[in-house]
């Protein structure tokens, strides 16, 4: 097959510069880095699309290219994909935010970084970058998405995050200084629902000193090549399987889905039946806003923080716990988490139990070319 | 003579075909007609109009009701001919102020549509609260800088579903500045939550009007040429129908109602009341679920002419399985291409010389068209024999897709190309060929219902009132699009819940629809 020669895995070099035509690569792939959440990235694109136009292309520097003059400023939308499709964010929110940081740090800011690569947060962090003239580190703080501030590489590293500011679409900010991270998820959230559900928060300001083992690295880069093989080609769940080096668990088609709604987070599980070479296999999915856990007859086959993502079976396109529905054919894609996860520190904030599930992590370590699909 | 006047004539103008049915009040089709679109629609309409009446003879003055699905707006947004020039006022600012109106629009499209925007101060929150006062003196000024004629007005305010009234202030405002002449689409009337896709279904619908007022008015005007004193009514995406004067403020839900009127109208030929449909044209064949007397809706976001919008269309698979698919004798499977409309001269079975899925399903002992196959070598006999099982396995697995796991369903053939379809499917119960298939998508329009949606957010805690004043809603846009208020029903109720609200929050959504009211049930005074 002719795009599995054109990028072996691997080999690829770092990217190095975004342009327009690698935005809708850059979405497929953080899509499918989303694990079922992060957002939906189709609007984010547009905006990205619609900077690179006006401002031209993003600069991509690597974490290794930072020097004592770049400050890198972490900035994420907050709040419910429900209002986020009807509250869109105001020209000018992204440079209020970078400018009262500025203020606050004293130092001028030279970069953006995702906090999570997964979803609309991984996506949208280019069109800021655009915009405020700034380049985009490639890097971010999750390798995927995760539901809470709290579950970033940064807390991992233990590097405190000692403010934040806050901006929302009407033209407020706010500055906080919470004791901890825990804190912060508290006031934000607060802050938020005044906002009217959402808006853009800064937590972290990176340097040449702090960035390194603190981040989750090249993971801009690898976000477009997945998107690239994705849209690329023939056989899409192979390309995915191979350029990720993912498991395909299952491939079959959703026979239940079931959701309910507690505490402002979707729980729920999604049962799928093999077909094909999976036939009389049954799998189920345990989801919350992102797929968490794998289980086949009563086995844990992979759990968070590992990546499992559902994708559409003929398309390879990555499906959101909210989309998914009785019927689709889909696939199941598993594969391994940034080894800062499978950390002590990196499980007590994003193992299976930080989720409510009582059940002990185990690496997952995919069978790619074992073959069980 | 009959008493009641209770027959229904459907007509479908589609892309290659305008059918024309007549429907018994028992839903027998009585008359029923086929004929090439031709480029005059009107013309087209009012002679297939003619055919069935003629067909019925006496009894043509029983016929209370001419319901007509049309592709004429599709096309018009396709083809970037005969649309409207529309002014774009947001109500928001400076929220959403990153994406101008008809962001992501084809650039052709976008000029052809848009004489400029407004991105004014007003809208609200997911819980009501203002994001800014109107900005009424803003719109004024801005109104009086436009350059170049304007035809009709779009208004869209951030969250204006939940909270209407600011758009229909606005409304009250243009038509004082620029005159009541001005149509005026408001966004909550059109669309659902998602301020870009409903704000662009709204300029669409806007730059409809004169579409609208084309195919409405040729209608009308066909229906008292031939002396009918029927009401008329418009098909729409979801297989409800509308009342002209409907149609004619909302062009823009028209799109999409041809797949819609072909679900039901085989579904109902066929007797069957949930099914699976398979349509099976020259190029592709496109298989669709009826659930409970409506086309099961996509969950996926559609798109209109490039233009993306949150509509909800019928869940349609299309397969590149047609009587005019071209066999690669090579691969002994069927390839992407059609000979299409050309299948008279080119396949096989007419003496052409281009194997196609049409002689595939001739091997054997298969007589079609009255025509068997020309002695064929062994090779392209095999590569035939090997397509007819691939197009077989393919619309198998298409079946068992659409199924959703529910076996039991039957198969509702239509389509020229039925014969593809075997007579046996894994995953269906069995294999209907109604007799009328060909024109099931008049059918659909004859026996539409008609529909409403509306949808609220609301708290957790006042779910059920909330589900009330919504069916409320839902019932009353029913009623307005020519329901009969003793009939209507609630069909949907769809509950989301929304997170990172003060309040745990609800987004509720209904439908409702029922039966047109009966006009011919009160006897006709005598003239």
């Amino acid at each position: 097959m002719p795009d599995q020669d054109l990028n072996p895995r691997g080999e690829d070099a770092p990217v190095r510069t975004i342009a327009r035509s690698d935005v809708a690569a850059l979405a497929a792939g953080a899509a499918i880095f989303g694990t079922g959440g992060g957002g939906a990235v189709q609007t984010e694109q547009l905006a990205v699309e619609l900077a690179i136009d006006q401002y031209g292309p993003v600069s991509v520097i690597s974490v290794d290219d930072l020097t004592d003059e770049d400050a890198v400023i972490v900035i994420s939308a907050i709040g419910a994909p429900s209002v986020g499709i009807e509250m869109l964010v105001a020209e000018g929110q992204t440079d209020t935010i970078v400018r009262e940081v500025e203020r606050f740090t004293g130092r001028p800011m030279t970069a953006v970084m995702a906090a999570e690569i997964g979803g609309s947060n991984g996506v949208a962090p280019v069109g800021w970058a655009a915009r405020l003239g700034l380049k985009v580190l490639d890097a971010d703080g999750m390798g995927r998405a995760f539901p809470k501030g709290t579950m970033i590489s940064m807390n991992v590293a233990g590097l405190p995050s000692e403010f934040a500011v806050m901006s929302d679409a009407v033209g407020n900010v706010s500055l906080l200084r919470t004791i901890n991270l825990a804190w912060l998820e508290r006031h934000a959230r607060a802050l938020t629902v005044a906002s009217g559900g959402i808006s853009l928060g800064a937590h972290y300001v990176l340097t040449a000193k702090t960035a390194p083992g603190a981040v989750i690295e090249g993971t801009v880069s690898r976000a477009i090549q997945v998107g690239r093989r994705l849209l690329a080609a023939a056989d899409p769940i192979a390309a995915l399987s191979d350029e990720l080096g993912a498991e395909v668990v299952v491939t079959g088609k959703i026979i239940d889905v079931d959701r309910n709604t507690e505490g402002g987070f979707t729980r729920g599980s999604v049962t799928v039946e093999g077909v094909g070479p999976d036939r009389g296999r049954l799998i189920r999915v345990e989801i919350q806003n992102e797929n968490l856990v794998i289980i086949e007859d009563g086995v844990v086959v992979a759990s968070v923080p590992d990546l499992i993502t559902i994708v559409d079976s003929e398309t390879g396109e990555a499906i959101s716990t909210e989309l998914l529905r009785f019927g689709q054919r889909v696939s199941v894609l598993a594969w391994a988490c940034d080894p800062l996860w499978r950390t002590e520190r990196g499980l007590e904030l994003t193992g299976p139990r930080a989720f409510g599930y009582d059940l002990d992590y185990a690496p997952f370590a995919p069978d790619v070319d074992g073959g069980r699909r | 003579m009959n008493d009641h006047r209770d027959l229904s004539v459907g007509i479908d103008v589609g892309g290659t075909n305008t059918d024309a049915v007549v429907i018994s009040p028992s839903g027998e089709v009585i008359a029923w007609t086929k004929s090439p679109t031709t480029q005059d629609v009107t013309g087209g309409i009012r002679s297939s109009l003619a055919t069935v009446l003629d067909a019925l003879g006496p009894d043509r003055d029983a016929v209370s009701r001419v319901m007509l699905g049309t592709t004429h707006a599709t096309n018009a947004i396709v083809r970037r001919r005969d649309l409207g020039r529309v002014v774009v006022i947001r109500l928001g600012a400076p929220a959403a102020t990153v994406y101008p109106p008809l962001t992501g629009w084809p650039a052709d499209l976008r000029d052809t549509v848009l004489v400029g925007s407004v991105l004014a101060g007003g809208g609200h929150l997911v819980d009501g609260f203002p994001i800014a006062e109107l900005d009424r003196d803003g719109i004024r000024r801005a109104l009086d800088k436009l350059e170049g004629r304007f035809d009709a007005v779009a208004v869209c305010g951030i969250f204006s579903p939940s909270f209407p009234e600011q758009e229909l202030e606005v409304e009250a405002l243009v038509q004082e500045h620029v005159g009541i002449d001005v149509p005026i689409s408001l966004s909550n009337e059109i669309g659902e939550l998602g301020l870009l896709e409903r704000e662009n279904a709204t300029v669409l619908n806007a730059a409809l009007y004169g579409v609208a007022r084309d195919i409405t008015t040729a209608l009308t005007t066909v229906v008292a040429e031939h002396g009918l004193d029927a009401a008329t009514f418009f098909a729409q995406n979801d297989g409800t129908f509308m009342a002209v004067e409907y149609a004619a403020r909302y062009p823009v839900l028209t799109i999409g109602s041809g797949p819609a009127n072909s679900i039901r109208g085989a579904a109902a030929l066929s007797g069957a009341g949930d099914a699976i449909v398979i349509d099976v044209g020259g190029t592709t064949s496109d298989l669709g679920v009826l659930v409970g007397r409506f086309p099961r809706e996509s969950t996926m976001p559609r798109e209109v002419g490039g233009v993306r919008t949150n509509f909800r269309m019928p869940d349609i698979l299309s397969l590149g399985i047609g009587g005019g698919t071209i066999v690669d004798v090579a691969a002994g499977a069927p390839s992407n291409d059609s000979v299409g409309y050309r299948i008279a001269q080119e396949a096989l079975l007419f003496g052409g010389s281009t194997p196609t899925l049409t002689d595939a399903a001739a091997t054997g002992s298969t007589v079609l068209a009255g025509r068997g196959l020309p002695p064929l070598d062994r090779s392209l006999l095999a590569a035939l024999e090997g397509a007819l099982a691939v197009a077989h396995d393919r619309i198998e697995s298409a079946v068992e897709r659409m199924s959703l796991g529910r076996t039991g369903l039957p198969l509702v053939v239509v389509g020229g190309g039925g014969f593809l379809v075997p007579d046996q499917v894994l995953g269906a119960s069995e294999v209907v060929r109604p007799e009328l298939g060909a024109v099931a998508n008049a059918v659909g329009a004859a026996i539409a219902l008609a529909g409403g949606r509306a949808d609220r957010l609301c708290d957790l805690a006042d779910r059920a009132a909330a589900i009330e004043e919504t069916s409320r809603a839902a019932i009353e846009k029913a009623i307005q699009a020519g329901a009969d208020p003793a009939r209507v029903e609630i069909v949907d109720v769809l509950e989301t819940p929304v997170s990172y609200t003060a309040q745990p929050t609800l987004k509720v959504a209904v439908k409702a629809a029922g039966p047109l009211a009966q006009i011919g049930h009160t006897p006709r005074p005598a003239k």
